[in-house]
């Protein structure tokens, strides 16, 4: 490890080595420190992306993938079950490889990565920051960085230390339990979703397969409702009920901040990605690709400021963001919020209506379309909700 | 006072906590997590967050005597 570097990115994540292999690619000297001892451990995360979004930002390694998904299958609170068209396909991934491989790609492209690096702190002067301090395998280090990138995770606090606020509202934080699952019995190519007030409140529970009669089996509910009741005991509930003779490889918590992004992407030369960055698409709580576009965006933008040697060609990245992803965020996030106060027997109610529909108009578009048609009472909700403000 | 206690032995450093805390109040490190009792300010957001109901509110002492 050297004592200093153009740029330093905090977390080995999709975003994080994502940003550092276009930064390097560039020439830029970059240094990615992880905390943990391994890149892409543990897996705190459903594992699902598009294909479509995926192709577009990194070439895909068939060993990634644990399944290919070819349905979704939605299931309203009781048990009408909506098979929307997807008009593409999904994967499931194997993160443990696909992170380690996005942190080979970026070490590839001139990066160095160093786990059992925990930055604890920024080194700032009059003039702004210019490194970090770290412990790095329990010896305590300072670096010295032109570029500091806030990659940590939801957990982040780069950009609080840089005078940002990332800190997720309680409402936008989806709280989760997740589960490894062997020996179940599944459908290769089905993603299932669960809604409802007693499954999943104010959020969802998936069953996504990977292959070899195993599942990634999850439940992410908003800090509102975990106030009366934490997502593990949803979670338990189901796969006693749902998975009785299955085997639980792995348990693990995990939260993902479903909330527009971040006001502030770059301060001075502090710039922040991912989840961090609450890059999540707030409908979904999908974060792996839309991430890896911040990573993407930040690390283009970081090697042309270096090269003409100018920081404010930084704001390029937070343009391009609002400009690709970001607007869109904006408006899953007022949908979700809406959708959120649905009561379970609208959602039954919009699942049959759905039903009713010719199967080549149930696509996700056609199911909302369904739902404001069916649901007058919803029009007026929609209406509140995108127009006249939060 | 603090009054947030994080139970040892049970938590998965998942970074949910950290994410809802208005203050910088937590420390996350690979397998370790503390509370800056400096900074908290005993506002509860992180235990209603915890998935997996590692954090615990303990009410003041005094205020249950007096209800």
């Amino acid at each position: 490890m050297k004592q200093e570097y153009d740029v330093i990115v905090v977390g080995a994540g999709p975003a994080g080595s994502t940003c550092a292999r276009y930064a390097a690619a560039q020439g830029a000297s970059v240094v990615v420190l992880e905390k943990d001892r391994d890149v892409g451990m543990p897996v705190r995360c459903g594992e699902a992306v598009s294909n479509r979004s995926l192709e577009k930002i990194v070439d895909i390694d068939p060993r990634w993938i644990a399944a290919t998904i070819k349905r979704f299958r939605l299931v309203s609170p009781s048990g009408h079950i909506v098979e929307p068209d997807l008009g593409g396909h999904g994967y499931v991934l194997e993160r443990r490889l696909f992170d380690y491989d996005l942190a080979r790609l970026a070490v590839e492209a001139g990066a160095e990565v160093h786990t059992k690096s925990y930055v604890d702190g920024l080194l700032s002067g009059a003039d702004g920051c210019h490194g970090v301090t770290l412990s790095w395998k329990g010896e305590r280090r300072e670096i010295r960085g032109r570029i500091i990138v806030g990659a940590d995770g939801v957990e982040s606090r780069v950009g609080k230390w840089a005078g940002i606020d990332t800190t997720t509202h309680l409402r936008d934080m989806e709280t989760c339990a997740q589960m490894t699952l062997s020996n179940v019995d599944l459908e290769d190519d089905a993603c299932e979703f669960y809604f409802g007030n007693d499954t999943a409140p104010m959020g969802y529970l998936w069953v996504f397969p990977k292959g070899n009669g195993m599942a990634n089996v999850g439940v992410g509910i908003s800090g509102m409702a975990s106030k009366k009741r934490a997502a593990i005991r949803y979670l338990q509930d189901f796969v006693a009920r749902r998975f009785p003779g299955a085997g639980v490889l792995t348990t693990v918590a995990g939260g993902v901040p479903c909330a527009i992004t971040v006001d502030t992407l770059v301060k001075g030369n502090v710039l922040l990605i991912g989840d961090a960055a609450h890059q999540v698409n707030p409908m979904s709580g999908g974060g792996i690709t839309s991430g890896m576009f911040g990573g993407k965006m930040a690390g283009e933008a970081i090697a042309r400021a270096l090269q003409r040697d100018d920081l404010s060609l930084l704001q390029e990245y937070p343009r391009q963001w609002e400009k690709d992803i970001g607007a869109k965020h904006g408006t899953y996030h007022r949908m979700k919020s809406a959708v959120y106060k649905f009561p379970d027997e609208t959602l039954d109610d919009i699942a049959r209506s759905v039903l009713a529909l010719k199967p080549e108009k149930r696509t996700i578009w056609g199911v909302f379309r369904t739902a404001l048609r069916h649901q007058p009472a919803l029009v007026w909700e929609m209406v509140k909700v995108f127009g006249l403000g939060r | 006072m603090l009054l947030i206690e994080i139970k040892p032995d049970t938590c998965d450093f998942c970074g949910c906590c950290v994410g809802v805390c208005p203050e910088d109040a937590i420390e996350l490190q690979e397998a370790r997590i503390s509370i800056i009792e400096e900074r908290c300010t005993n506002c509860a957001k992180c235990v209603w967050v915890c998935p997996f109901e590692v954090l615990l509110f303990n009410k003041p002492q005094k205020k249950k005597a007096e209800a």
